[in-house]
């Protein structure tokens, strides 16, 4: 699994138009694009958690914030909405696994 | 010339993107600081603004990520957050690649920085100038410090920075005006968002404003996360503003924890 490649697909898709083009036409097939075949950059957690998108699985993973926070904006969740579901995906899958972005107060 | 204007704000993106979840009173508040923030600049008649910002992985990401950048561009583009969600239009900020070149040319003589000739703002910059310089008609130049992806540089070279670029202001014949951005404590854009530390930012600032350089460099990471969040480690912006005034005194103008807003937002200036 990696982090940083997930962070590097969201970090690509909030810069450009092109990348988000491409994802709101497949994102499966997008994600694809970006990580090939295999899990060598991309886990089938991870592509699903980018292409539900999950993300609660996606703060749950370490995704930095600042990145995940336009993602969110980019599905059109609202603010009070993505907390929440960064609460959620605490709940459902334990502790942020890495970074710096965790989870500081009781649920 | 020289330094002509050194002050700090907040930037985070609910200041606009969230306005109208706000307690009004508040929200009207801290906009009547932000003018007044404006006036103060005006007033010291720059020729050119340096905005030394904590990006959020707008243009730098992990593949590459200096501790230390600066723009050098006729022209910048923002803002790279959706303007309907940071209600900021799209707009064109005019820079000033001759100035960057001389003043980042000075800057290396002591900190090794990386320039950039395109550089999209985010509301890291984007936020601040909405407020002081609405019209765009100041030339930009933005700064970055890498607050985001560790290992970040430590608080004394954020020091040696902002002595570097008050050495480089002090070099060229332009007015030159330098506003930090950021922090202070805070947990953006994470599930505490809304959680700030009156306590810890309020010494924070009182050391701010003595300028004490001893006093502001006795900080850690470890127990500034613990105390301040993640978004605390953006002090090294306010950092390099206080090693560019050079031991002058400063003043905070303002400070209120709006939680909507995900921080203390606050304003402050030093009396050059």
């Amino acid at each position: 699994m990696s982090l940083y490649y997930v962070q590097k697909y969201l970090y690509e898709l909030n810069r450009s138009p092109s990348v988000q083009s491409d994802y709101r036409a497949d994102p499966i097939a997008a994600v694809e694009v970006f990580a090939g075949d295999g899990e060598l950059k991309l886990t089938t957690e991870e592509r699903s958690a980018l292409t539900d998108p999950d993300i609660g699985k996606l703060y749950h993973l370490g995704v930095n914030g600042q990145i995940l926070m336009h993602f969110a904006a980019f599905h059109g969740i609202e603010w009070a909405d993505y907390l929440e579901r960064m609460r959620d995906g605490i709940r459902t899958h334990g502790p942020v696994r890495e970074g710096v972005y965790a989870l500081t107060t009781e649920l | 010339m020289s330094l002509v204007f050194a002050g700090v704000c907040s930037h985070a993106p609910g200041i606009t993107g969230r306005s109208d979840l706000a307690d009004p009173d508040k929200r009207d508040a801290l906009y009547a600081a932000f003018d007044d923030l404006h006036d103060r600049l005006e007033a010291s008649r720059p020729d050119a603004l340096i905005v030394i910002a904590a990006e959020h992985f707008a243009n730098f990401f992990m593949n590459n990520m200096p501790s230390f950048a600066m723009g050098m561009a006729d022209h910048y583009e923002g803002p790279i957050e959706d303007p309907d969600w940071l209600k900021i239009p799209k707009f064109t900020a005019p820079g000033n690649r001759d100035l960057s070149g001389r003043i980042i040319t000075e800057v290396m003589k002591t900190v090794d920085v990386s320039y950039a000739e395109e550089w999209l703002f985010d509301h890291g910059i984007a936020v601040p100038l909405n407020f002081l310089t609405p019209n765009f008609e100041l030339p930009v130049i933005p700064v970055n410090i890498n607050c985001q992806g560790p290992p970040l540089a430590p608080l004394h070279r954020a020091w040696a920075f902002g002595e570097a670029l008050r050495r480089a202001a002090d070099s060229v014949p332009e007015r030159i005006a330098i506003v930090g951005t950021g922090g202070i404590s805070h947990w953006p854009a994470t599930p505490d968002s809304g959680r700030i530390n009156e306590e810890w930012d309020r010494e924070f600032m009182d050391r701010w404003c003595r300028n004490d350089r001893s006093e502001l460099l006795d900080y850690d990471d470890l127990t500034v996360y613990a105390d301040a969040g993640q978004g605390g480690f953006e002090i090294r912006t306010f950092l390099a503003v206080s090693a560019a005034a050079a031991g002058a005194k400063g003043t905070m103008h303002f400070y209120e924890p709006i939680p909507i807003f995900a921080v203390g937002c606050t304003t402050a200036t030093y009396d050059l």
